[in-house]
């Protein structure tokens, strides 16, 4: 299966990208993914950085079964207002 | 209205919009950009969304603040891009029948933006440049 990936941030500046897709074997989670995305951006691994998941732009935890067309995005602690 | 956008915020637009004959109160609240942080000397706040979702998580947080307080409306609109020192960052402005409930609601959603909201700034500072990365404004990453 094919999920999309989208990067901001710190994440963004440290892949040099905004949006990528992804393949997957079935039945792969977010932490999956995060791991294989590690193997393709070494830096994405930013030091001490904790992390949120979103799914269609909601939020899920990292045992979440990631399917087709998904649009997954890694979100760095927010700091807005 | 619940909104991101990359111009200045015209806070007399939100305060018509929440005007309400059943209001009693108007609460504006305006998050400015601070020329220090940690002992830092900002220079500006760059701000990055996740627009799609950011805009789902301000929805969310007035749909909240109904449940919660008695509010007419609630406008929350924040900027992106680069913010200059003494702009607004953030208004959120909520009317009410009784000021109680319009003051509640302002602090709440104040609060939720920064816990849940998918927005992330930059604090270009004298010197450098770094993600903040919590709510008490410290660097996500070390400073070099």
């Amino acid at each position: 299966m094919t999920v999309r990936v989208k990067f901001f941030a710190i994440l963004r500046e440290r892949t040099g990208a905004s949006e990528v897709s992804k393949e997957l074997s079935e039945g792969s989670t977010v932490a999956d993914l995060w791991r294989e995305l590690q193997k393709d951006y070494p830096k994405l691994a930013v030091p001490g950085i904790r992390l949120l998941y979103a799914v269609n732009q909601n939020y899920v935890g990292t045992d979440y079964c990631l399917r087709e067309h998904d649009e997954v995005v890694f979100l760095p602690l927010v700091s807005g207002g | 209205m619940f909104r991101v956008t990359n111009e200045a915020i015209d806070l007399s637009e939100l305060v018509s919009y929440v005007t309400d004959p059943e209001a009693g109160a108007i609460v504006p609240f305006i998050g400015t950009t601070r020329n220090n942080n940690e002992g830092r000397k900002v220079i500006a706040l760059d701000y990055e969304a996740y627009p799609e979702m950011a805009e789902k998580e301000l929805a969310r947080i007035g749909e909240e603040a109904k449940k919660k307080w008695p509010i007419c409306k609630m406008a929350i609109v924040h900027r992106l891009g680069a913010v200059q020192i003494g702009e607004a960052s953030v208004i959120i402005v909520v009317s009410s029948a009784h000021r109680d409930a319009a003051f509640a609601a302002s602090r709440f959603a104040i609060e939720e933006i920064k816990k849940t909201v998918p927005i992330w700034k930059k604090e270009v500072f004298e010197g450098g440049e770094v993600w903040i990365g919590t709510q008490s404004g410290q660097p996500l990453t070390a400073l070099k």
